[in-house]
């Protein structure tokens, strides 16, 4: 067998530094470390008690729901499901307003366009696919389909930027993209992350442009989208992470995994700054959602319940039954007035 | 010749995984205790902004209400 000498050399060396970076990395984290969130927060006043209902319920899917997107109208909602089916709701009359069946089943990913008039979803098919929204109720929808996506596993996760014309996706083939709505090019790529990439979070526009992904491989990273380089990442979680999503200032995101804790991340300190978490709670987070302020973080898990946290003392503040099965999706509305889970149950439910 | 490839793959997997840590290990850092500060002023300062956190009256709420009046 020839003994290349030279390839394994380096390869050793390389790993010596790899770790020894990371070591260095965790110092540098550490140093910074002076204080708890919890501790900064002693202070400040409890949150009371937390009335919320459900006061819609969205039936109509005939499978599981795995991913639902709010319009910036507030009121219309899109849902993806295990049934092959798209549906936008107008969430006030509970009415189907637009329903499409894709050509695959578990469509895991699905968002509404920032116009309102068009809705982008994907999954088992590897691609994601645009439909734009006709007022014509007895028109085909698919008819006008534009494939813009094509990844080369399934798509875990897909939202527009700040207009119709891109949209950013992550994959079961371990990388994100970006894409050019019209032409279906792809702008920017992301490689980084280990394993199945299964969700993404665009940063709020006024902290300009990045995005946080999470993955199977238990890390979270950020990237900037003009040069496809990953620019933090964190690996504290210690499963999946299902779900990430931005703090309302930018500057923080929280992550949801199969671990049972959501995590939340301050970018500027560059680490974890708060985990929750308690004993009693043993199944996967499975999404998350901030309200408007980020005080409250709102996790819907696969114990079938949603657990409200206290963001700043990291205390649980409610929890909220009535899903019959797994909680797979949720978001707060564009007002933050209401948000909206779904689950395997077949329904979404609207609390308030 | 496959050994060769597979170490030289290696090789450039390692040294993608050096370059990323040397990028990260350079950012700028602020102290958890300001960071943390800035979260809890942000919170504080949209509070009452949040109508889950602070509640509004049913009558501003469109779910509240059974069925919701015309909005346009």
């Amino acid at each position: 067998m020839e003994m290349a000498a030279q390839p394994s050399d380096t390869l050793a060396t390389l790993k010596t530094e790899s770790e020894t970076l990371k070591t260095k990395l965790e110092e540098e984290r550490a140093k910074l470390h002076d204080v708890e969130l919890h501790q900064v927060a002693e202070k400040t006043e409890a949150l009371g008690q937390f009335i919320m209902k459900t006061r819609r319920t969205l039936k109509g899917h005939g499978n599981k729901v795995l991913c639902l997107d709010w319009c910036k109208d507030k009121r219309r909602i899109v849902s993806s499901s295990q049934d092959g089916k798209v549906i936008v709701w107008d969430a006030f009359t509970t009415n189907k307003e637009h329903a499409v069946t894709m050509p695959c089943t578990w469509v895991m990913a699905c968002a509404y366009a920032p116009s309102g008039c068009a809705v982008a979803c994907g999954g088992l098919d590897n691609k994601c696919s645009v439909y734009p929204l006709s007022l014509d109720k007895n028109e085909n929808l698919a008819a006008k389909k534009k494939s813009v996506a094509m990844h080369t596993n399934y798509l875990s996760a897909c939202c527009f930027t700040n207009s119709d014309m891109q949209i950013l996706t992550s994959s079961g083939d371990g990388t994100c993209a970006l894409w050019d709505v019209e032409s279906g090019q792809m702008l920017q790529s992301f490689h980084g992350h280990a394993a199945d990439v299964l969700c993404l979070d665009l940063a709020p526009s006024e902290t300009g442009n990045t995005f946080v992904s999470g993955g199977c491989d238990k890390k979270s990273c950020v990237w900037d989208m003009r040069t496809g380089q990953c620019v933090q990442s964190f690996e504290t979680h210690e499963s999946d992470i299902n779900s990430v999503r931005y703090y309302p200032s930018g500057d923080a995101f929280a992550s949801g995994s199969d671990d049972a804790t959501c995590r939340l991340y301050d970018l500027r300190a560059d680490r974890e700054v708060a985990i929750y978490s308690k004993e009693s709670i043993i199944f996967g987070a499975s999404s998350v959602d901030f309200s408007l302020s980020g005080r409250l973080l709102f996790g819907g898990y696969n114990d079938y319940t949603i657990n409200v946290w206290d963001v700043l003392k990291g205390t649980r503040v409610s929890i909220l039954f009535g899903h019959e099965n797994r909680v797979s999706t949720l978001r707060i509305s564009p007002d933050g007035t209401a948000f909206c889970s779904g689950s395997w149950d077949h329904t979404l439910r609207v609390w308030a | 010749m496959s050994n060769n490839n597979a170490s030289s793959s290696s090789v450039a997997v390692a040294q993608r995984a050096v370059k990323q840590l040397r990028l990260e290990a350079k950012i700028r850092r602020i102290n958890v205790s300001q960071a943390a500060t800035d979260l809890k002023n942000f919170c504080l300062q949209n509070a009452h902004k949040d109508p889950l956190l602070v509640g509004v009256p049913s009558s501003d709420n469109p779910f509240r209400p059974p069925k919701s009046c015309g909005l346009l």
